[in-house]
């Protein structure tokens, strides 16, 4: 199970690499997409059908809006050599990575190993859960029930986002 | 334990793109790949060996299933997700219309 994971996953650094360094740019929107879709095989595999289909659906929306944006620009970059600034910027991000390195290793050390993972969090949310809520699904129930009020404010920054795409997008000023 | 680093190089090959590229559409992307190396973390995190999918079967109920707790939050921020990449694919194309270029150090330099 973890070795398939692991594969994927592969796969999909493989995929963010390329994309990143890819000559054009219509390539490299297409390549990010093994990356959203090996997270799509990922969610099956560790058992999240909902996940899964939440995801195919936004990668694709993504995808779309980021081809559009492509085709009606340009497609080349002007790939320069790296100058004073890259090498910076470079170091910088370097500097940033050990950091983070550190920090990862200091706070997995309290995961669980994959696979083996205790319910903490969600024991009162399962026991009984189907009969107080009258959902099936456990993860409906918690979107829609336990956790209502964060969906309501995902709603209004659904909205927000969406009225800000409107704005910026509109083509005359008011005048 | 593997998956897990693997998932956080993941996340690191989005910092790189992120912070070295110069082109504003390879920085969405970046950004996205940083997104979903997150959103399989938490996938991860609450995987259970041996259990179903969190959906209550009336028929036979003593089964294992993973927990749905992490599930649901990534639910929520996979679509804030595509909420924020549409607003900055917006704001790029229209950067992109008023420079003619998607470069950010000749934007900079355009400037005035």
């Amino acid at each position: 199970m973890e070795l398939t994971i692991s594969i994927v996953i592969g796969f999909m650094i493989l995929g963010a690499i390329y994309s990143i360094h890819a000559k054009d740019l219509l390539s490299a929107v297409i390549t990010c997409g093994i990356v959203g879709y090996g997270c799509v095989i990922c969610f099956l595999l560790l058992k999240a059908p909902d996940l899964a289909i939440v995801q195919i659906v936004v990668e694709t929306i993504n995808l779309i809006i980021m081809v559009a944006v492509v085709l009606d620009s340009s497609r080349e970059e002007s790939y320069s050599k790296l100058d004073s600034q890259g090498y910076i910027s470079a170091i910088t991000v370097f500097i940033i990575m050990v950091v983070l390195l550190y920090f990862f290793t200091v706070s997995t050390r309290s995961l669980d190993v994959l696979g083996k993972s205790t319910l903490r969090m969600a024991g009162p949310y399962i026991e009984g859960a189907a009969a107080k809520t009258g959902s099936a699904n456990l993860v409906t129930g918690v979107v829609f029930d336990f956790r209502g009020y964060d969906t309501m404010g995902e709603a209004v920054v659904l909205v927000t986002a969406v009225l800000g795409v409107l704005t910026i997008l509109r083509l005359k000023g008011k005048k | 334990m593997i998956a897990y680093i693997l998932c956080f190089i993941l996340f690191l090959v989005g910092l790189y793109g992120a912070v070295t590229q110069r082109n504003l559409v390879k920085i969405a992307i970046s950004l996205s790949v940083m997104e979903f190396s997150t959103f399989l973390f938490f996938a991860l995190l609450g995987y259970i060996d041996g259990g179903v999918a969190p959906i209550v079967n009336p028929a036979e109920p003593a089964r294992i299933y993973v927990d749905p707790l992490p599930q649901a939050l990534v639910l929520t921020a996979i679509v804030i997700g595509l909420a924020t990449t549409a607003l900055l694919m917006a704001v790029i194309i229209r950067l992109y219309r008023k420079y003619g270029t998607f470069d950010i150090r000749e934007m900079k330099n355009l400037r005035g």
